[in-house]
C-alpha cells in the first residue's frame, strides 16, 4: 500500500520530560486514522535512526538546554519544511529554563555533587554540554506554528495535524495555552 | 489616583463603540461602558471597585478624530464620541504588550497554583500569544513565604497595582505599597519588610483575591489550585461610596 | 509701591556703587567653577586689596562660552558682555595682570573676542542679565530694571490684560512641548476654585541639557519674578520650584534670592502694597528623570511616588492637591518679565510666524564652542553649529545633531538649513525639547546613540506602564546587540515594531517618545543599522 501522498513527519524531544509525545500518543484511535495520512519518518517513537533529507513536518519537544539540542534543532530546521514547537518547554522553556535564573555551575554542582552520596562527579564523557541559557526553540531556529500547552492537549495537537494536513494554517491559540 | 469627584448635575451622552450606537453618563469611562454592554475591552490593572490606574495600556483604544490612542480606563465618554476597541493595529499592540509581560518576569504556568485561573495567562490566550517574540528577562526574585495564610512571588508579579489600591482604598491598611524604578519595581509590604512582620497588614486576603496572577496565592495550595474570587470588591467598593 | 519708587529704588541701589567704574566680571556659575573660577574670583580680590577703589570685583552668571572659562569680562560699569574686554581660560595667577590692565590696553595673550560670531550672532532676553549681574545680590537685580515687570503688573494691570500680553507674545512652553503659554494660563485663570497654585519645573534631565541651571544660577530673581506675574494673572498664591537636588548651585542661589525678595516685600504678603500675596517655596528632586513629567512632578511634590498619572484631566483643570495648576519650565518664565515690560508685540516680532521670540540652547559634544547662546527662533541649524558653535573641531566632519534629549531625535547635514522652531523640528522627526543640543561627527555610531539614549530611558521608566517599563528594556537589549554586530534582520524589524508600541501605548511622555532617537537614527542613519546585521533570523 503506497502512498505518495502522504505526509510525512519526523519528531523529536529535546530538553522535556516527553510528556508532549504522551499527549501525541493520547491521540488513541484517531492515531489509526492520522495513520492513513502521515507517515512518521523518524520519532523516538519509531525505529528509524536518522533524519530523511526532506520531511514535511517537523515536530519538537522540548527546550533548547544542550549543544546537543541545538544541533538537533537547526538539523529539523534544515530538513523539515515546516517546523513545530510542541508543548510548552519548546514554546517557551517552562520548566528546564526555571534552571536560568541559576548560574550553570552551581545548577551541576547540584545534580551531581550536592545530592549524589556515591562517588559524586560532573559527567564529562557522552552526556551533551549544557548551554549557560535554556531557551524556546525559536530563540534559535525559525519557528513555523507554535502549540503551547504542558502537554497540550491531545485534540489541540489532532486539530494541529488536521489542519495541516488539510493544507489549512491553523491556530492553536483557539485550543490551547500555555500551561494547558 | 481616582479621577476627580464628578459634578452633581450629570448629563446622558449617546456615543457609538464600534459601530453599537449606546448611551452613557458622562462621568463613566469607557471601560465602563463597555463593561456594562458586555463589550470585551482587555486589562490587567483596571477592577471594577478601584481607582484608576492606566498602567497596563491593553484598554488602549481608537477614537475616530484623535491622532493619539485612548486608554479605556481613564477616558471619559462624549457626546457623539466614537470608538473602536479591536482594530487590527490595536490587537497587534495588545499581543506585544502581553508577550513583554510574559518576558518580563518569570511565568511558569505549568506549575504555577494559579494555572487555568489566572488573568494573564487568559489574556495571553485571547490576544493569540502562541509565542513570546522577544527574549526573557531571566531575572530572578525572591518569594516572600514569610506570612502565615499568604505568600507573595514576585517572580509572577506584573505591578498592576491592584493589591496597592485594594489595601488602601478599601481595607484602608496600606500595606502595600512599590519600589524600584523599571522592571526592578517590586510590591512592597510597610517598608519593604518580609510580610509576616508587617504591623499594618490585617490579614484580610483582598490583595489576594483580586491579584491577576499567582505573584499572591494562599499558602498551601498547589499547582492550579489557586482560585480567586473578586465578586466582593464591587459591593464593598459601593458600600464605601455611598457612606 | 508704584513704578516710580521702585525706580528710585533702583537709583538709589545705583547709587551705591557710584564710585565705581570698571567691573571686573567673573563668571561663577557652575561650569566655569568646575574649572578653578571661584579661585580665579579670590586672586582677584586679593590682589585688588583696597586699591583701585573704582574697580569692582564681581561674580556674575554664565557668560556663555563655557569652553574657554573660567571666563571673566572687564567691562565699563554699564557696558555689556559685547562692550567689555572679555579673558579666557583665567588663571589665579593672570589676576594681577587683569586688574593692571582695568582702564588700560587689554591683557592679549588671555583675550576672547566678543566680536566672534559666538557673540555676536546672539540675541539676549532671557539672558539679558546673565553675565552682568551678581546673581546674589537683590539690589543688582532691581538696579538693572528688575521686579518692575511685576510692580506694574500688580500696579497698572488687571491679571485679564496679563494675559493679553502673554497671549499676544505668542510665547510658547519652553519645557519642550511648545503648548502656547497664554492658553494655559488662560484656562488656569478660568478654572473656578479659591486655592490654585503655580510651579516652575526646574528638574532639568536632558542629557546635556544645562539651560534652566544657567538661568536659575545667573539670575533667580527673573524666574521669582515671572512666576509672581504668572500667579497674579492665573489667581494663585503658592508656588513651587521643582528643582533637582543635583543643581546645589542653583538651589543655593534661588534660596538666597528667595529670601531677599521676601525680605524686600516682592514674596509673602501684601506685594508692592496690593492684595496681592504669594508664596513660593523649593522642592528638591531625587534624582528620577520622569519627575520633569508634570503629573510625576505633582507627584512628588505631594510627597507621593514620582510616576505620572494619566491625562485628563490636566493640571489646569486638576493639578496639585487636586487644585487647578499651573506649570512652566524656568525658560518660560525667565520670559515672562521682558514681555510684561516690553509688551506681547514686541515679543511676538521676534522669531518665526509660529514660534516667537528667542531659545536658549545648550551646546554640547564635538563642536567647538560648548557652552550657552540665544538665538531668535528660526535661526537655522547650520548658523547655530558652523557660525556660531564654530563648527566642528579637530578638522573632523559634522555627522548629526542630537536635539530634544532622548525625547527628540537626530538631524543629518542635509536637514542643517531648517529654521529651528517647534513645528519644523517635529517635521524632522525630533523636537525643540528643552534645548539641548548634542553635536555628533564622523567619529560617532548612531547605533550607539540609539542605544545610549535607550539605556536612559529604560534606566528612568519610573514603572508604572508596561510598554515603557518593559518596552525600553527590550528594545535597549535588541540595540545592545546591534551595537555589537550580534543582531538579525528579525531582530531589527522586532525592534521596528517594538517602537510602534511603545510610541502608542504609553502613558506618559518618557515612554511615547522613547523610541524618538531609534526612530530618527533609522530614518537618517538606516545604513549604520543594516551594516551591523547578522543575519535574517534570530541568532
Amino acid at each position: 500500500m503506497s502512498t505518495p501522498m502522504k505526509t510525512t513527519v519526523a519528531t523529536t524531544w529535546l530538553d522535556g520530560c516527553s510528556g508532549c509525545h504522551m499527549s501525541f500518543l493520547d491521540m488513541d484511535e484517531r492515531l489509526v486514522d492520522l495513520a492513513q495520512r502521515v507517515d512518521i519518518v523518524y520519532s523516538p517513537l519509531v525505529d528509524t535512526k536518522t533524519l530523511p533529507d526532506q520531511v514535511d513536518v517537523g515536530i519538537l519537544e522540548g527546550s533548547i538546554s544542550s549543544d546537543e539540542d541545538l544541533e538537533k534543532a537547526k538539523a529539523f530546521r534544515k530538513h523539515c519544511k515546516l517546523l513545530i514547537s510542541l508543548g510548552d518547554c519548546a514554546v517557551n522553556g517552562n520548566v528546564p529554563a526555571i534552571r536560568n535564573h541559576f548560574k550553570l555551575d552551581d545548577v551541576m554542582d547540584r545534580a551531581y555533587r550536592e545530592n549524589v552520596s556515591l562517588q559524586p562527579q560532573i559527567p564529562t564523557r557522552s552526556v551533551p554540554t549544557l548551554l549557560e541559557t535554556v531557551r524556546p526553540i525559536h530563540a534559535e531556529v525559525k519557528v513555523d506554528v507554535f502549540v503551547p500547552g504542558c502537554p497540550p492537549h491531545a485534540d489541540a495537537i489532532w486539530y494541529v495535524l488536521s489542519e495541516l494536513i488539510a493544507g489549512r494554517t491553523p491556530d492553536p491559540s483557539k485550543v490551547t495555552r500555555f500551561g494547558a | 489616583m481616582p479621577l476627580p469627584v464628578t459634578p452633581p448635575n450629570i448629563r446622558v451622552v449617546t456615543l457609538k463603540i464600534d459601530d453599537q450606537d449606546l448611551s452613557a453618563r458622562e462621568d463613566e469611562t469607557i471601560i465602563e461602558v463597555c463593561r456594562e454592554n458586555a463589550i470585551p475591552i482587555p486589562s490587567l490593572c483596571y477592577l471594577d471597585g478601584l481607582s484608576v490606574w492606566g498602567g497596563c495600556r491593553l484598554c488602549m483604544v481608537e477614537i475616530a478624530g484623535q491622532g493619539r490612542l485612548a486608554a479605556a480606563c481613564s477616558t471619559r465618554v462624549t457626546e457623539g464620541m466614537e470608538v473602536r476597541t479591536s482594530t487590527e493595529r490595536l490587537q497587534r499592540y495588545r499581543r506585544t504588550i502581553v508577550e513583554m509581560l510574559f518576558a518580563e518576569r518569570n511565568h511558569v504556568c505549568s506549575v504555577c497554583v494559579s494555572n487555568g485561573h489566572c488573568e494573564l495567562q487568559t489574556m495571553g490566550q485571547s490576544c493569540g500569544v502562541d509565542h513570546v517574540r522577544v527574549p526573557y528577562r531571566q531575572t530572578p526574585y525572591p518569594v516572600d513565604s514569610s506570612h502565615e495564610m499568604f505568600r507573595l512571588d514576585h517572580n509572577r508579579c506584573i505591578l498592576c497595582t491592584r493589591c496597592v489600591r485594594v489595601c488602601d482604598e478599601i481595607e484602608g491598611a496600606h500595606t502595600w505599597d512599590v519600589m524600584g524604578r523599571g522592571s526592578d519595581c517590586r510590591v512592597i509590604t510597610d517598608l519593604a519588610l518580609p510580610w509576616g512582620e508587617s504591623e499594618t497588614c490585617t490579614s484580610c486576603g483582598k490583595c489576594v483575591q483580586v491579584c491577576p496572577t499567582g505573584a499572591l496565592v494562599k499558602q498551601g495550595t498547589s499547582a492550579g489550585e489557586m482560585v480567586k474570587d473578586q465578586h466582593f470588591l464591587p459591593i464593598l467598593a459601593r458600600r464605601r461610596h455611598a457612606r | 509701591m508704584h513704578l516710580e519708587e521702585l525706580a528710585e529704588k533702583a537709583a538709589e541701589f545705583k547709587a551705591e556703587d557710584a564710585h565705581v567704574e570698571h567691573e571686573v566680571r567673573v563668571c561663577m556659575a557652575a561650569s566655569c567653577q568646575s574649572s578653578g573660577a571661584a579661585q580665579v574670583m579670590d586672586a582677584l580680590d586679593k590682589a585688588k586689596g583696597d586699591g583701585q577703589p573704582a574697580c569692582k570685583v564681581k561674580g556674575v552668571g554664565c557668560m556663555g562660552l563655557c569652553s574657554a572659562g573660567p571666563l571673566v569680562a572687564v567691562a565699563d560699569k554699564e557696558a555689556d558682555l559685547a562692550g567689555s574686554v572679555l579673558y579666557r581660560d583665567v588663571a589665579p595667577e593672570d589676576a594681577a595682570d587683569i586688574l593692571g590692565s582695568v582702564g588700560g590696553s587689554p591683557v592679549e595673550r588671555l583675550r576672547c573676542p566678543t566680536d566672534q560670531p559666538f557673540f555676536a550672532r546672539q540675541r539676549k532676553i532671557v539672558l539679558e542679565n546673565s553675565g552682568i549681574i551678581d546673581p546674589n545680590s537683590f539690589k543688582g537685580y532691581v538696579a538693572a530694571g528688575g521686579y518692575a515687570s511685576l510692580v506694574q503688573a500688580l500696579s497698572e494691570m488687571t491679571p485679564a490684560d496679563v494675559l493679553r500680553e502673554i497671549t499676544a507674545s505668542g510665547l510658547r512652553g519652553r519645557g519642550g512641548g511648545g503648548y502656547p503659554t497664554g492658553l494655559k494660563w488662560s484656562t488656569v485663570a478660568k478654572m473656578p476654585g479659591e486655592q490654585k497654585y503655580v510651579i516652575c519645573n526646574a528638574d532639568e534631565g536632558d542629557p546635556g541639557a544645562f539651560m534652566d541651571r544657567a538661568v536659575l544660577e545667573s539670575d533667580p530673581h527673573r524666574v521669582l519674578e515671572g512666576m509672581a506675574i504668572a500667579a497674579y494673572a492665573v489667581g494663585a498664591s503658592k508656588a513651587y520650584i521643582y528643582v533637582r537636588a543635583e543643581y546645589p548651585l542653583a538651589v543655593e542661589r534661588l534660596q538666597n534670592a528667595i529670601r531677599k525678595a521676601k525680605r524686600a516685600g516682592f514674596l509673602g504678603n501684601k506685594i508692592a502694597d496690593t492684595q496681592f500675596s504669594f508664596e513660593v517655596e523649593i522642592r528638591l528632586g531625587a534624582g528620577a528623570f520622569v519627575c520633569g513629567e508634570e503629573t510625576a512632578l505633582m507627584a512628588s511634590i505631594e510627597g507621593l511616588r514620582g510616576q505620572p498619572r494619566p491625562r485628563p484631566p490636566y493640571p489646569a483643570e486638576s493639578g496639585l492637591w487636586g487644585c487647578p495648576t499651573l506649570i512652566n519650565n524656568v525658560e518660560s518664565f525667565a520670559n515672562i518679565a521682558p514681555i510684561v515690560r516690553e509688551g506681547g508685540d514686541w515679543f511676538a516680532s521676534i522669531g518665526t510666524e509660529k514660534s516667537k521670540g528667542t531659545k536658549v540652547f545648550a551646546l554640547a559634544g564635538k563642536i567647538a564652542n560648548t557652552g550657552l547662546i540665544e538665538v531668535p527662533m528660526g535661526t537655522t541649524l547650520r548658523d547655530i553649529i558652523e557660525v556660531i558653535g564654530g563648527g566642528i573641531p579637530d578638522g573632523k566632519t559634522f555627522k548629526a545633531v542630537q536635539t530634544g534629549g532622548p525625547s527628540g531625535g537626530c538631524i543629518p547635514e542635509a536637514h542643517l538649513d531648517m529654521p529651528v522652531d517647534y513645528d519644523s523640528l517635529k517635521t524632522l522627526g525630533t523636537m525643540m525639547g528643552s534645548g539641548g543640543m548634542i553635536v555628533m561627527d564622523e567619529t560617532s555610531s548612531m547605533v550607539d546613540v540609539a542605544r545610549y539614549f535607550m539605556e536612559f530611558c529604560m534606566t528612568e521608566s519610573c514603572g508604572k506602564c508596561v510598554p515603557c517599563r518593559t518596552g525600553t528594556y527590550q528594545m535597549h537589549g535588541i540595540l545592545d546587540k546591534l551595537t555589537k554586530s550580534q543582531a538579525s534582520r528579525d531582530d531589527l524589524a522586532l525592534l521596528e515594531d517594538l517602537c510602534e508600541v511603545v510610541q502608542a501605548t504609553s502613558l506618559c511622555g518618557l515612554g511615547q517618545t522613547a523610541p524618538n532617537p531609534v526612530l530618527s537614527t533609522l530614518r537618517y542613519f538606516r545604513q549604520e543599522y543594516e551594516e551591523k546585521l547578522q543575519g535574517e533570523t534570530g541568532a
